[in-house]
This record gives structure tokens, C-alpha cells and sequence, in this order.
């Protein structure tokens, strides 16, 4: 046997939690528990990076297998993952050492619970995106509820404990039916295994309310229209690095769900409710984007749009064409490094001036010049501009969108135009204009270390913007092969009636 | 000749509270060497009930005591639920001076009614176990006598188990009317599926039976005994009585009626749902922290009586499985409610709790862990505990129990998370002393670390419970 990489990947932080829960460091501010947090991240990012060295992006299989008797004759721990998963647990692994960075400045109290809530997190979304078995995908799924709670309810903002509570019950409240819809697919198949799954099918007239089940779950985690209403709440009262988890990765979740589970899973059922999914997702483009020109906070503006991102996501999954879903993988990796460095630069100028509302800022260009630039750079990426790597995504999606409907492209692209107008206006807003207030005018610039972050963040998302086929590659087999399984199932079924 | 090998656990128990007893009148101030070989003859029983095979399966004294796989493992279960209880709780007695004689051989004797009742094949046989039982409990309720809620939950208690009691006796004797037998074997063979006053039997008898796990709707005298009682005595009521009584429900059921499902299943499925929901809804509004695990252990029966609702051997399994791993959450639970002490003085209400974690990060950890198991929150065990009960429902298609089931752990949720937000995000209070003793310190590890890891390797507790076979 190989050297189980997805498990060391998996439980590496989770070691480094443990050790660090049980570390006596009198001061918990002591620096060298960052430090010691900050090495396992990072060596869970080489990690994740020689996994797609060693990853064979020609091979549509599930590669890295490991399979281990959990519950006997139940259920088996599996992982293993594909050229959809890789690049998630990339991105989990990327993001994960920035929020530990970011610590520094933005968490004063209680640093060591911080560093192992964030580790914990990170394992369990890692465990997310290559469990292979419906039920440990569960048990990551629904554990990642745990750090994240504490996260916002510990380290928040003043309505922390509100946005806590409204985040973990919105979210297991949505998740239980999809317990229930496992355990029926259990029952129907005698399997939670996906790739058997995968190759048995599940019979059709049971896909509709496994799919309405599973779909409960992933919209409220999407977050779409209408359940999106924890997203705001919880961005704003996150602190810095919970936001960035937040946005970044946990949005993610369940966009990947939908591509594994939902699509994967319940072929006829996903072709049955494309109507469905495109209503919402418009009215989450068109609708959040409205609101999120409306908004006086920024964060909150940010969560809004993330929002309307999303819906974008949902939209491209669903068109089943390559370019939708190959647009819409691109689409939450760029944002997940987009948002997760909007949230940071919120957060540089919130720790200068503890206010996160727009009216309080006003000509940051002439006192903090850096800071200006590397925030076009993720303003623009936001919009969507061409040379970010927010344009392929969103370019990739309404091709596929064009391809299914003209009328539903149509409306997204109306979107694109939004979200330029509330992010431009939001620049225009913070960093130009006159200095209103005396104290903006004493505010430094970024520090050593806020530049390094910001910087780690501006890379990739010009880099893809220009160079997007890595990522497109590692992708393109295993999509390919998603769409013509779904097709020899709508098929096969169109015959059968 | 009855074969007497197969009791020699429940005889020496027996003996142990004979002996200790004359020990405690004729040595003064022997309580604490009483508490201590208490705990030591309940070791002595565990080892006597292991010495024999596990898969024996007899049936002594014409039919009427069975010893089998149920109920050796049930047993094991009492017992060590017995030994964690006394270990986590001597301190707690000495400080609120109720360490009396009387204490140790009072949980003695209601641990023999237990055992009784967990090896009955005979309504007879079962009404005795259970009142040796209910008659030590009642005067453990109201053991703290100079504590005026503790003589009022000991009365309480007293008068409305007499009631139920009485029910299930009149059940008894209908039982009885109908198919002329008391013996469990008996009434499965001479049973008529038509016959009226069995079914009103069967209701009496359930009806006693839900009394004696709280479930909702007779489930009134729960919050005030688990408030009034010494809290030493409170985790008593909340672990085993329970397991006793499910043991008594499943055999009672599955046994002699397993026939008349039909008759039995949706009163089973009523004080299920309404348990789980009546349980989650309730304990939002409580301060105290023992009314509100009051609460909880109903909305928890309600789950594990969900199992055996289905009428399979796999909800039978998943029921045993609950309970089994509800013991150690509620273990967990208590032991940290004996850790906040403070000059002599304990403290049971949620705003006690007030920003422990900053004093206590280990204490509050535990709580954090047994809490969000107790919500059923991977990958936590409380998660697994309904994982199996739902797959066990959902086998059987009763999806709407499986998702009212479901969403009312989404209701409790809130409470849970509601004393964590205490724990964790509100300001903090005085320190509690952190001088404990050992006992405690190991039920509380022990038990912590299962509901922490169990998810690591959890198939050793299902291939035990596996073989649990009655149908």
C-alpha cells in the first residue's frame, strides 16, 4: 500500500490542534503556538501541492484511493478524489496558513483556542472534499459546524452570539434531511459508496426527493436565495479569518456537493429541476447584487456579492455543458481567493479605524498608496475584469449558460454588470474622494506582513486570469467524464419512457 | 434442582447489602468504608456476571428469571453506569452531608430491583424488581431531608410512581385475565390477536413503563425530581432506572406481543414523537441546569423509543446502542455539574456557567464536547446514537418519524448551544476550586474521551450490540 496522502492531509492539522490544545504556553498570546500552527498549515499546503504534482489530470478514475473497515459491514471509510476535488483541497490548504497569518492583528484574546479551531476546521474541510462515502462526507460536513460556531461566537463582532446561533441552526436545520436522505439511499442501494454508487445509478422514481433532500442541505450552505440571510449576519460578526474560512471555503462545500452529489448522483432529477435552480440563481444574481449596491457595511456589501457569486456557480453547474461546470469549479476557486482577500483588506482598515461603514472612509489613496493598488487588483478581480481570474470564470459560465438558454444568459449578464457597478462604487467610495475625517489622515499604510498576504492573494488571481489552463487541465477529464455519465443517464431514461 | 450458578451476581449483591448493613450499625461513623466497599462489591458483581459465558441462555425458576444475551449485557451496563455514579459522587455527599450509611446500600438494593427487573420472563417476577426499585429511589429523592425541594421531589416522586405503578398492575391482571398466564412465553403462546382487554393490558402497561422513563405524556414528575433530588441522586435517575426500564420494554414488547404489533407500534410512535419534540421545545425556556437535562432525557427517550417503535431486531439493536451511549453523555454531563463547587457550595443554574471557559479550558472543553453530543453533532458519539436509530426508522420507511425526529434535534439544538454560549462567549465569574477527587477526575476522562473518539473506531459497540437477537 501507497502512503495514504489524503489521510495525512486530512489529519495533520488535526494533530497539530491536539497538540497545540494540550501545549501549557502560559501567555496565550505566546508567539511560538503561531508559529508552530502557521508550520502545520503550511506543510499541509506543500502537502496538498505535491498531491497535484503526483495527481494524473488524464485519468478520470478516482485516484489516491484508501479504503479502511469503519463500521463493520456498514460503512467504510473511503477518500479519494478527482480532478474536481484536487483543486478544492488545494485552495482549502492554500487559504488555511493566510488565515493564521492574519491572526496577528486581528485576534487579541484567547489566540490558542483560535489556532485550534482554525486547524480543526481545516481538516474537516479538507475530509469534505475527498471522503468518497456519503456518510463520513457527512460527518466532515456537518463537524465543521463545531469550530465554526465558536469562531464567530467567540472571536465576533457585537452580534456574534445572534449570528451564531443563526448560522449553525440555518445550517444543521438544512443538513437533517439530507441525513435522512442518505440513510434511504442506504437503504435503496445497500451502499454509501460513491463510486459504486456512481456505477449502479439509483432508480428514478426515488431521485426527486433524494434530490430535493440533498439540495435542502447544499442551498442553505450555497448560500441561495431565499435561505442566503445567514451569510450577511455571519460575514459581518465573523472575525477577519472567519470570514475568510467562511467565504473562501465553506461556501464551497456545497457547490462541490451539488457537482458530486446532486449532478452525480441524481441525474434525472438534476435535469427535472434545472428550472428550478436557474430561478434561484438568477434571482440571487440579479437580486443580491441589488441589494449589495444598497449596503453601508462593507463586509456586509462583500457577503451580498458572495451571494450573487455563487449564484453564478449554480447556474454554470447546472447548464451540464463543459464550459458551465469547468466555469463554475474556476469560478469558486477564484472566488474563494478573491473573497478571502476582500475580506482581509476590509480587515487591515478595520483594525486601523474599527469601522467597517463605508460613509466613515473616503480618500484612503493619499494616505495608504498600497493599500489602493493590491484593492483594485481584488476590486477588479471581483468584477470580473479580463485579466483576473474572476473573468474566465464567469466568461466559462454564461458560455454554457448561452448554450442551454439565451434568455437565462441574458439576465446573468445583466449580474456581471451589477457586480460592477456595487464593487467599482465601493472603491470609488473608500479610496478616492476627499479625506473626510482627521483620523484617516494618521492611518499607516500596510505593514511587512499585510503586504505578504495581500501579495500571496494578487499572484494567483492575475496569474490565472492570464494563464487559466492548470487549473482548466486538471479539471477538463474528469468534467468530460461527469457530463457523458449524466448524459448516458438522461438518455437511458428518455428510452425507458 | 434450579441452577443457582447463573444468579450467583444478583446473591451476592444481595449479600454484599446484608453485610454492609450490619457493618453500618455495629462500626460508627462508617459511612465512607461503606460508600468505598459499595463500590468494590459492584466490582465483585461485574466480575461474577462476566465469569459466566455471555451467550448463555437459560431460564430458571419455571420459565420465569432469563438469562441471556439482553440481559447480561444490559446487566454489565447497570452496573458499570453504577460503579461511575459512585465514583463520580462521593465528594458530592460528604460536602452536602447526606454520606449516610444508608446511601450506598439504598443504591445497592435499587440495583438488585434493576437486575431483577432486566432478567424477568414474568409479569410477577418484573412488578417485584421494579418496586424494590421505586421504593430505594423514592427515599433516595428525598435523602437530603432538611432540603425542603428534596422532600417535595421525594414525594412527588412517591405518589405518581405508586400511580403508574397501580396502572401497570391493573394491566398485569388484565393480562392475565385475557390469556391465562403471567409467564412471558406463556402469553406469546396463548395470545388472541382480537381479545379487547389484552390491548387495554398492553396500554396499562406501557403506560407504567413510560412513567418510569419519562415519556411524554407522563412524564410531569421528570423536572421537579431531577431539580429537587440531590444531584448525586439525579444522575442516578437519569441513567439507570432507564436502562432497567428500557430492557423491561423491549423484552415486554417483543416478547409475549411481538404478535399484536399492529396494536402496540403507534402508541409506541405517539410517545416517541411526542416525546423528542415536547422534550426539545420545554427545555428552551430552563435556567437550572438539572431541570434542563430533565428535559433533555425525555426528548432522548423519545429517540431511543423511536428504535422501538420500527419492530425490527435493528431498532431494537439501535435502541440498546442509544442507551448505551446516552450513559456515558450524561455521565460527562454530571460529573461536570459536581465540578462547580465553590466554598462548599454547588451550583446547578445555566447562568453559573458564565464565561467558564476562561477560568477552566479543560472542564469547559468537556462540556462543550458532551453538549454539542448530547445535539447529535458530528463526529461526536451523540451523532452515531441517532445515526443508527434513523438508519433502524428509516429501514422501515417511517420517514415521518425520521424527520420529525430529526428536526426536533435542530430544536434542541438551540438549548444546547444556548449553555455553550454561556460556557464560552459570555463574561466571567469567579473561579470554581479545582480541587477534585480522583473518582470523579476519571469518570470524567473516561467518559469524555469516548464521546470524543468513538468516531475513531466505532464498530467494537455495534458488533456486541449486534448480537442482541429476540425476535
Amino acid at each position: 500500500m501507497d502512503f495514504p496522502i489524503l489521510s495525512s492531509l486530512i489529519l495533520l492539522p488535526l494533530l497539530g490542534a491536539i497538540f497545540i490544545f494540550f501545549s501549557k504556553s502560559k501567555s496565550n498570546t505566546h508567539p511560538t503556538i503561531k508559529y508552530l500552527a502557521l508550520f502545520v498549515s503550511f506543510a499541509n499546503f506543500i502537502l496538498s501541492l505535491y498531491l497535484w504534482y503526483l495527481f494524473d489530470p488524464s485519468n478520470a478514475d478516482f485516484q489516491f484511493l484508501e479504503e479502511q473497515s469503519w463500521i463493520k459491514g456498514f460503512i467504510n471509510y473511503k477518500v479519494g478524489i478527482d480532478g474536481i476535488s484536487i483543486l478544492f483541497i488545494i485552495l482549502t490548504a492554500f487559504i488555511a496558513p493566510l488565515c493564521i497569518v492574519s491572526v496577528n492583528s486581528t485576534v487579541k484574546y484567547r489566540l490558542k483556542d483560535f489556532l485550534v479551531a482554525i486547524l480543526v476546521m481545516e481538516s474537516l474541510m479538507i475530509g469534505v472534499f475527498c471522503s468518497l462515502d456519503l456518510v463520513i462526507f457527512y460527518l466532515f460536513f456537518e463537524g465543521g459546524l463545531i469550530p465554526m460556531f465558536l469562531i464567530i461566537g467567540i472571536w465576533g463582532g457585537e452580534r456574534r452570539v445572534y449570528s451564531a446561533f443563526k448560522f449553525f441552526l440555518y445550517t444543521l436545520l438544512g443538513s437533517v434531511l439530507m441525513l435522512v436522505a442518505i440513510i434511504s439511499i442506504y437503504w435503496i442501494t445497500g451502499s454509501t459508496d460513491i463510486t459504486y454508487l456512481y456505477n449502479l445509478g439509483i432508480d428514478e422514481k426515488y431521485q426527486y426527493l433524494l434530490w430535493l433532500a440533498f439540495f435542502s442541505s447544499f442551498a442553505v450552505k450555497t448560500p441561495m436565495w431565499p435561505v442566503h440571510t445567514w451569510l450577511p449576519d455571519a460575514h459581518v460578526e465573523a472575525p477577519t479569518a472567519g470570514s475568510v474560512l467562511l467565504a473562501a471555503i465553506l461556501l464551497k462545500m456545497a457547490g462541490y456537493g451539488f457537482i458530486r452529489f446532486s449532478v452525480g448522483l441524481f441525474p434525472v432529477a438534476s435535469e427535472y429541476f434545472i428550472p428550478l435552480i436557474y430561478i434561484l440563481s438568477l434571482i440571487a444574481i440579479i437580486y443580491t447584487s441589488l441589494v449589495a449596491l444598497m449596503q453601508e457595511d462593507m463586509k456586509k456589501l462583500i457577503a451580498y456579492s458572495s451571494v450573487a457569486h455563487m449564484g453564478f456557480v449554480t447556474l454554470g453547474i447546472f447548464t451540464f455543458t463543459q464550459q458551465g461546470l469547468e466555469g463554475s469549479i474556476f469560478q469558486m476557486i477564484s472566488h474563494g481567493l478573491v473573497s478571502a482577500a476582500l475580506f482581509l483588506s476590509v480587515g487591515v482598515i478595520y483594525e486601523r479605524m474599527h469601522t467597517r461603514l463605508i460613509s466613515n472612509y473616503g480618500g484612503l489613496v493619499s494616505v495608504m498608496p498600497k493599500y489602493a493598488i493590491v484593492l483594485m487588483v481584488f476590486t477588479l478581480g471581483a468584477v470580473g475584469l479580463p485579466g483576473t481570474s474572476g473573468f474566465i470564470g464567469e466568461f466559462l459560465i454564461l458560455i454554457g449558460a448561452f448554450k442551454k438558454s439565451f434568455l437565462v444568459a441574458a439576465i446573468a449578464s445583466i449580474g456581471v454588470i451589477l457586480s460592477a457597478a456595487y464593487m467599482l462604487w465601493l472603491y470609488k467610495r473608500v479610496v478616492f474622494g476627499e479625506i473626510k475625517k482627521d483620523e484617516i489622515k494618521k492611518i499607516p499604510d500596510l505593514n511587512r506582513a499585510e503586504i505578504f498576504i495581500l501579495s500571496v492573494l494578487v499572484l494567483p488571481i492575475i496569474f490565472f486570469g492570464f494563464y487559466p489552463e492548470p487549473l482548466l487541465n486538471t479539471t477538463e477529464i474528469s468534467i468530460e467524464n461527469l457530463i457523458e455519465m449524466y448524459n448516458t443517464n438522461i438518455n437511458s431514461n428518455l428510452v425507458e419512457k | 434442582m434450579v441452577n443457582l450458578n447463573f444468579i450467583y451476581s444478583e446473591i451476592f449483591l444481595c449479600l454484599a447489602i446484608m453485610i454492609l448493613l450490619i457493618i453500618g450499625v455495629f462500626k460508627k461513623n462508617s459511612s465512607y468504608l461503606i460508600y468505598n466497599l459499595s463500590i468494590l462489591s459492584l466490582f465483585g458483581c461485574l466480575a461474577l456476571i462476566l465469569s459466566f459465558p455471555i451467550n448463555a441462555n437459560v431460564e430458571l425458576f419455571n420459565n420465569s428469571y432469563k438469562i441471556d444475551y439482553l440481559s447480561t449485557y444490559m446487566k454489565i451496563l447497570l452496573i458499570l453506569s453504577g460503579i461511575f455514579v459512585l465514583l463520580s459522587s462521593s465528594k458530592y455527599i460528604q460536602i452536602i452531608k447526606i454520606n449516610k450509611i444508608e446511601y450506598p446500600i439504598l443504591i445497592l438494593s435499587s440495583v438488585v430491583g434493576m437486575m431483577v427487573m432486566i432478567s424477568s420472563n414474568d409479569l410477577i417476577l418484573f412488578y417485584i424488581g421494579l418496586e424494590l426499585q421505586s421504593l430505594s429511589l423514592y427515599v433516595l429523592a428525598s435523602f437530603n431531608r432538611d432540603n425542603i425541594l428534596s422532600s417535595e421531589s421525594g414525594l412527588k416522586y412517591f405518589v405518581l410512581s405508586a400511580l403508574s405503578s397501580g396502572l401497570l398492575l391493573y394491566g398485569c391482571s388484565l393480562i392475565y385475565g385475557f390469556s391465562g398466564s403471567t409467564n412471558f412465553n406463556l402469553i406469546s403462546e396463548n395470545i388472541n390477536q382480537d381479545s379487547y382487554g389484552l390491548t387495554f393490558g398492553i396500554v396499562f402497561i406501557i403506560t407504567g413503563l413510560a412513567f418510569k422513563i419519562s415519556a411524554v405524556p407522563f412524564h410531569m414528575w421528570a423536572p421537579d425530581v431531577y431539580e429537587g433530588s440531590p444531584t448525586s441522586v439525579t444522575i442516578f435517575f437519569a441513567i439507570l432506572p432507564k436502562i432497567a426500564a428500557l430492557t423491561v420494554f423491549i423484552r415486554i414488547l417483543y416478547v409475549p406481543f411481538l404478535n399484536i404489533i399492529d396494536q402496540w407500534q403507534i402508541i409506541i410512535v405517539f410517545l416517541s414523537i411526542a416525546s423528542m419534540l415536547f422534550g426539545a421545545i420545554a427545555a428552551i425556556g430552563q435556567k437550572n441546569l438539572k431541570r434542563l437535562i430533565a428535559y433533555s432525557s425525555i426528548g432522548h427517550m423519545g429517540y431511543a423509543l423511536a428504535g422501538l417503535s420500527t419492530g425490527t431486531n435493528l431498532g431494537i439493536q439501535s435502541s440498546i446502542t442509544y442507551i448505551s451511549i446516552y450513559l456515558f453523555m450524561n455521565l460527562a454531563f454530571f460529573c461536570c455539574l459536581f465540578m462547580l463547587r465553590r466554598d462548599e457550595k454547588y451550583f446547578e443554574n445555566i447562568e453559573d456557567l458564565s464565561g467558564l471557559s476562561k477560568n477552566h479550558p479543560i472542564l469547559s472543553f468537556s462540556l462543550l464536547i458532551v453538549l454539542f453530543s448530547l445535539a447529535g453533532i458530528p463526529p461526536l458519539v451523540g451523532f452515531f446514537a441517532k445515526f443508527y436509530i434513523f438508519t433502524a426508522v428509516v429501514e422501515q420507511s417511517m420517514y415521518a418519524l425520521a424527520i420529525i425526529g430529526l428536526l426536533s434535534t435542530v430544536i434542541a439544538a438551540f438549548y444546547y448551544l444556548r449553555i455553550i454560549k454561556v460556557i464560552y462567549f459570555d463574561p466571567e465569574k469567579e473561579k470554581y476550586e479545582k480541587n477534585h477527587n480522583i473518582g470523579l477526575k476519571v469518570s470524567l476522562a473516561f467518559s469524555t474521551i469516548f464521546i470524543l473518539f468513538y468516531f475513531i473506531y466505532p464498530s467494537p459497540l455495534i458488533e456486541i450490540i449486534e448480537k442482541i437477537n429476540i425476535i
